[in-house]
This record gives structure tokens, C-alpha cells and sequence, in this order.
């Protein structure tokens, strides 16, 4: 890959897809990231530097980490924040989410930190309105932040993401994370093979970089980085897999498996972690495991993400 | 200011920061990113040839603690760059050094960016220039020259380290 000319500042408003972003842009992101990581080293873990701005965070869909991840992100950067949940907002009473929307938007917020159901939900609010969006995971479409806190845990410990060799293997179909991570890792040089059970591939996943193997072993021999995706039952009737069990003997990471991969090879989950299932509790907690460390990279890359949008561009 | 003015005021500088601060133990540097950290370094080199002491530097990067960002609003965001400060300046003496003394507000964020890593016994400030127009009620203790200045003129400051050369240029429009 040939040297990226660095910028200064994102082009667009929002952040709602990898594919909107440059390889420049996302340097930009990771390189502001390591300064952002730094605050979160300090004592006092807060600077001023979004003080007044108002962020909503408004989560249509259940999330532990992204949420607060965002919320403390947010707070660090002495944002005004509010998470609205949807169990309890109106939209158990039957409102549209163009109508919550409008009726957030009323109150004049600076950003939207926007988790949905439906892919493609944070663009048709972008297209609306006047605040910044973040998508922070659309259906099964794209969960950008978490693919940019991959490549910067990838970069912290690899030092480098181009020419790395990078294994994912999992729910392929239904995984914003996968497609967020594929559009990324492509751009920034990374060679990905993917694996997972027959119905589990999607049709045309050459078209987006990867290279689609037929066994784990396939996969995992040689990489530098094994990135493994949660099953996703929530998203999946028993038709996709015949059972968890067999799943876990074809698929799943096992120490014996990770020991094909390069020594200095890294394991990472997304999160949350089905133990037993598509990673077995010694590698999870094993040495070679940095998905801890993609939790805390998350704060950091999120105020990156955060900071960068808040100062805007002339569109 | 050609290299050996800059050279004599650093030299006159770094004197003075000896006659003033007699123990040396519980001082440090802490330069404001870019040139600020260069003339820090400078400083502790002086001092330490010297034979005084071995002064540790720092570097502070101001970006997030400005308050022109909502002057701005379609402006891209300034570069953040990290803060590297491996010292406690918890009841420290600090010198913070910057090139350019001008409205005072990079000094106003600087002083709230270090008081956010502790609480110094004193900070005293150093700069190569100052050159006038001050916003706000800060004054230098230390200082290389006085430059008076209109405020449409701009003062660059260029150093080896980062420039490749040593001077101090007032330019007409700022």
C-alpha cells in the first residue's frame, strides 16, 4: 500500500459506514485515538474539550459495552450526555423512530449516538437530521467504531495493519462487526480469510476482500490476528446450525487451533463472548487474548470518533 | 532574532531560573507543544551543562483545553497530539516554556491542562517572546525579548529542531 498524505479533519458530518472513510481519515482517527487514550491515563480523566455540546445516545437495541463505552467517551470529553434505553421510552408506546427522532431533535442536540435494528436505520436519520449521527450498529449492516477499535488494538500491538494476515471466523451472516471490519481492514491493506459453516457465508463475500475457507485450520494457519464473531442466536432460527455443540467441535477456537496461527498471533472477540461456543474459555483467557484491551481502546476511539465530528465540515 | 540572540536570551534565561529557583529538586519543565517543548529542552540542557541539575522535561498539548472551538463551527477540529508528562507535578515547581506570548489564552488552557495532572506548588512562566496584546491577566516571569508589535503582524518563531533553522521573524499581516 502506498504512503497515505495525512489530513487534518474528517470530510463528512457523520459517521455512518467504514466505506465513507478515506485510508487518510482513518489514520486520522487512530492517530487522535493515542491522544485521547492518554486522558484516560490521567487522574483526572476529563478535558474540556467538548463542554456544552449535548450528545443523546439512543439505543434501540439491548448493549452493555458500545453504550458505555460511548457514555464514558462522552463524559471524558465533557460532553452534556443522555442514553435513552427503548424499554423505557416511548417507543413501547408505539411511536416511529422518525417520530422519537424528531421530537430528540426538537431539543436541539449536537449528536446522535444511534443503535437499531434495522440495518440502514442511521442513514435514513442522517438524510433528516440537523444533529451528527454515530452509528453505533445498524441491524446487519455496519457498527463502525467497533471495526475502528479493532484496527487500533491491531495497530498497538501489531504496529502496523498493512500486510497483516487476519482470520475471522464466525456468524458471518448476520455481523455488522464483519462487515465494518471487512470494509476497513481492505482499506488499510490487511489480507482477511473468513470461515464459517455453509449457510453461514454470505453469497458474494469475495466482492467485499475475503477469502472464504472451508475449515477453521484453513483460516487460522499463519495469522497474525484471529478475530472471532459472537453466534448470534438472537438473530438466527435452528435452521442456520444444527447445534451449539457441533458448532463449538467444527468451529470453534480452541487452543489447539490457535497454535496454527503465527506464535505472537492475537485473539479478539467483539463481544459479548459465547464461551464454549465459538471460543473456548483457555484461549478467551489465554495469554494471546487482547479483548480486554479492545474494551478499553474503545473509550479512547470513541472520544477520537466524537472529537473529530464535533468540529465539523463545510457540507 | 537571529540564532545567536536566541542563543544569548535562552543562556540569560536559563541564569535566571537558576538565580531564582536556589534548590533545583522539586523543579521541572513543561513546554506547550511544538516550539515550547523545543525551548524546554533547550533550557534543561543549559542547566544541566551548567552543572546544576537534571531538570525533567515535558510536553503539553493544549487542543483540548482551547476556547475558540465554538468559534468554529464549521472549522475542522485542531490536531490533537498526546501529552507526555512521566513526572508528578503534584508540589512541583514548573517553568512552563512556550515560544509566543500574545492574548494569554494558550497560557489560560495550559495552566488548566497542567493543574488537571495535579496540584504544582508553583508554575512560573518562560517564553522566548513576548509580544504584547494580552486578552487576559497573565504575565511572563521569564522572558527572551519584548517585541512590540502591531496586531495585524504576525510573529513566527523557527527552530533547528523543528524548522531546520533558528530566528524569530516579525511578518506584516497576521
Amino acid at each position: 500500500m502506498t504512503a497515505v498524505a495525512p489530513v487534518t479533519a474528517l470530510r463528512g458530518r457523520h459517521l455512518l459506514s467504514i466505506a465513507d472513510l478515506s485510508p487518510a481519515e482513518i489514520t486520522l482517527i487512530l492517530d487522535t485515538a493515542d491522544a485521547m487514550k492518554e486522558v484516560g491515563e490521567r487522574t483526572i480523566k476529563k478535558v474540556p474539550a467538548l463542554r456544552g455540546r449535548t450528545i443523546v445516545n439512543l439505543f434501540f437495541e439491548p448493549s452493555t459495552r458500545t453504550r458505555t463505552s460511548f457514555e464514558i467517551a462522552e463524559k471524558r470529553l465533557s460532553a452534556d450526555t443522555l442514553s435513552l434505553a427503548v424499554s423505557t421510552s416511548s417507543v413501547v408506546k408505539g411511536e416511529t423512530l422518525l417520530d422519537t427522532v424528531d421530537n430528540i431533535e426538537a431539543m436541539s442536540p449536537d449528536m446522535l449516538v444511534v443503535r437499531h435494528a434495522s440495518s440502514g436505520a442511521c442513514q435514513q436519520l442522517a438524510r433528516r437530521c440537523r444533529s451528527r449521527i454515530v452509528n453505533a450498529g445498524d441491524g446487519m449492516h455496519e457498527h463502525p467504531t467497533q471495526a475502528l477499535l479493532d484496527a487500533y488494538t491491531m495497530r498497538q500491538r501489531k504496529g502496523r495493519i498493512d500486510g497483516l494476515q487476519v482470520a475471522i471466523v464466525g456468524d458471518l451472516a448476520h455481523s455488522r462487526v464483519l462487515r465494518s471490519n471487512l470494509l476497513l481492514l481492505r482499506k488499510m491493506g490487511a489480507s482477511i480469510r473468513v470461515t464459517a459453516p455453509r449457510p453461514l457465508i454470505p453469497a458474494g463475500i469475495e466482492a467485499l476482500g475475503a477469502t472464504p475457507c472451508r475449515t477453521i485450520e484453513e483460516a487460522v494457519d499463519g495469522a497474525d490476528v484471529v478475530m472471532m464473531l459472537r453466534i448470534q442466536l438472537e438473530r438466527m432460527q435452528s435452521l442456520f446450525l444444527p447445534s451449539l455443540r457441533e458448532y463449538f467441535a467444527l468451529f470453534g477456537l480452541t487452543a489447539d487451533r490457535m497454535a496454527l496461527a503465527r506464535p505472537d498471533a492475537i485473539v479478539m472477540h467483539p463481544g459479548p463472548m459465547n464461551r464454549g461456543v465459538e471460543i473456548a474459555s483457555e484461549v478467551a483467557d489465554g495469554p494471546q487474548a487482547v479483548i480486554l484491551e479492545q474494551v478499553a481502546n474503545g473509550v479512547a476511539v470513541r472520544m477520537a470518533v466524537l472529537y473529530l465530528l464535533a468540529g465539523g465540515s463545510e457540507d | 532574532m537571529d540564532a545567536s540572540r536566541i542563543e544569548r536570551s535562552l543562556a540569560r534565561i536559563a541564569h535566571e531560573i537558576l538565580e531564582r529557583n536556589r534548590d533545583l529538586a522539586d523543579v521541572a519543565l513543561v513546554g506547550i507543544r511544538t516550539r515550547g517543548v523545543v525551548i524546554a529542552e533547550r533550557l534543561a540542557a543549559l542547566i544541566r551543562e551548567a552543572g546544576e541539575a537534571i531538570l525533567p522535561v515535558g510536553s503539553l498539548d493544549i487542543t483540548l483545553y482551547r476556547d475558540d472551538f465554538m468559534r468554529h463551527p464549521v472549522g475542522p477540529q485542531p490536531l490533537v497530539r498526546s501529552t507526555d508528562i512521566r513526572f508528578s507535578v503534584e508540589g512541583r515547581r514548573i517553568l512552563l516554556v512556550d515560544d509566543v506570548l500574545y492574548t494569554g489564552r494558550t497560557i489560560r488552557a495550559a495552566l488548566d491542562a497542567l493543574i488537571d495532572y495535579g496540584r504544582p506548588r508553583s508554575i512560573q512562566l518562560v517564553v522566548l517572546v513576548d509580544r504584547g496584546h494580552r486578552e487576559l491577566p497573565i504575565k511572563a516571569d521569564y522572558v527572551g525579548k519584548n517585541l512590540p508589535t502591531s496586531p495585524v503582524q504576525s510573529v513566527q518563531v523557527r527552530l533547528r529542531e523543528v524548522d531546520g533553522l533558528d530566528e524569530v521573524m516579525l511578518e506584516e499581516g497576521a
